[in-house]
């Protein structure tokens, strides 16, 4: 039988951690989807040598401290701000691949205006916007995403909508604006999911460098400490109950100018 | 097909022990060890090292990317 010292040779090496990703331990809780995703964007970057011209903007929220994690170059925005910073800095700096990375608590709540208007204008930026159904950073309170009745700590009996409205589904508003060209909503909970997810991600990139608008990336995540949940289990509730009212899939794919999603 | 053979290193000392690799693992070969890290968590480990096929799924899925994964054709 081999000997394990015999595979774990440089040659053999089918997969590590990207040289873009800081050797910082993770603030975030065990089996957090973050993780997953910053590792997706510093691989990409990485791969498509882009660390030089790559801006990201760090929302506030649990990726509040992305800069610590990903070696580019970091802008942090003032809540839901995000989209507006992007705006600047992409079109002071048309060669640069910026990107916001958000929450769903930062993107869909406090900033729900900046967002649906960047998408408007057709900002040539990437939007990373991951969507957990709560505020994870500051102990699970409601967000405009929250399922009907799924419990809180703000909702404990279930998030009731004739008080509180119903989940908001950001990717389909923005798919509907002439706008962005490329609008999916993806997941990380598996393997097949990630490299999925990570080929998603990669397309928006290229929309960006090639011009085409706001691409719109949301990543269906979960928040095991605030759904008080084993990480496993809280895929296996994402499963079932994320994924049908946020059905996984392409929304748009085309050009700026288009106001109709295609399908 | 030819046969292959993959190893798993973990870092342990960055490992949360979320135990997604451990789910992810098609052959059963990682779980997470009866020791704790020096944070307090319970690291994930081969504890059946001749299945792994270095499929690399336990990398992909890791959170905070502790997971090295060789890969050899025997």
């Amino acid at each position: 039988m081999m000997d394990i010292k015999e595979i774990v040779k440089p040659e053999n090496l089918v997969y590590g951690k990207s040289e873009l990703l800081i050797d910082t331990i993770m603030h975030y809780c065990p089996g957090c989807t973050h993780g997953v995703v910053h590792k997706l964007m510093a691989e990409l970057i990485d791969e498509m040598g882009l660390q030089e011209k790559s801006v990201g903007v760090a929302p506030v929220g649990c990726a509040v401290f992305a800069y610590n994690y990903i070696d580019i170059d970091w802008q942090e925005a003032a809540h839901g701000r995000a989209p507006a910073i992007a705006t600047g800095i992409s079109r002071l700096n048309p060669e640069k691949f910026v990107f916001t990375y958000q929450g769903d608590g930062d993107l869909a709540s406090i900033g729900a205006g900046e967002i649906i208007h960047a998408c408007n204008r057709g900002e040539n930026i990437l939007v990373v916007f991951i969507n957990n159904g709560i505020y994870g950073m500051t102990g699970g309170q409601m967000a405009p995403t929250t399922l009907e009745d799924m419990v809180t700590s703000t909702t404990p009996c279930g998030r009731d909508v004739d008080l509180n409205g119903y989940p908001l589904k950001m990717t389909e508003l923005v798919a509907q604006l002439p706008g962005t060209s490329y609008v999916t909503r993806q997941s990380a909970q598996t393997a097949p999911a990630v490299r999925k997810c990570k080929r998603a991600l990669k397309k928006g990139i290229r929309n960006v460098l090639d011009r085409k608008g706001t691409s719109f990336v949301e990543v269906v995540s979960t928040c095991n400490s605030g759904w008080k949940m084993s990480p496993a289990k809280a895929n296996k509730w994402m499963e079932e109950n994320m994924f049908p009212y946020y059905p996984l899939g392409d929304l748009k794919d085309g050009e700026k100018g288009n106001p109709v999603s295609n399908n | 097909m030819a046969k292959v053979r993959g190893a798993v290193v973990v870092d342990t000392e960055v490992c949360k022990g979320c135990e997604l690799c451990v789910e992810s693992c098609p052959e059963g070969v990682l779980a997470l060890h009866l020791e704790v890290n020096s944070r307090g968590y319970h690291y994930s480990y081969m504890k059946n090292p001749e299945a792994c096929i270095g499929c690399a799924n336990c990398g992909v899925v890791c959170p905070d990317t502790c997971i090295t994964v060789y890969r050899v054709k025997l």
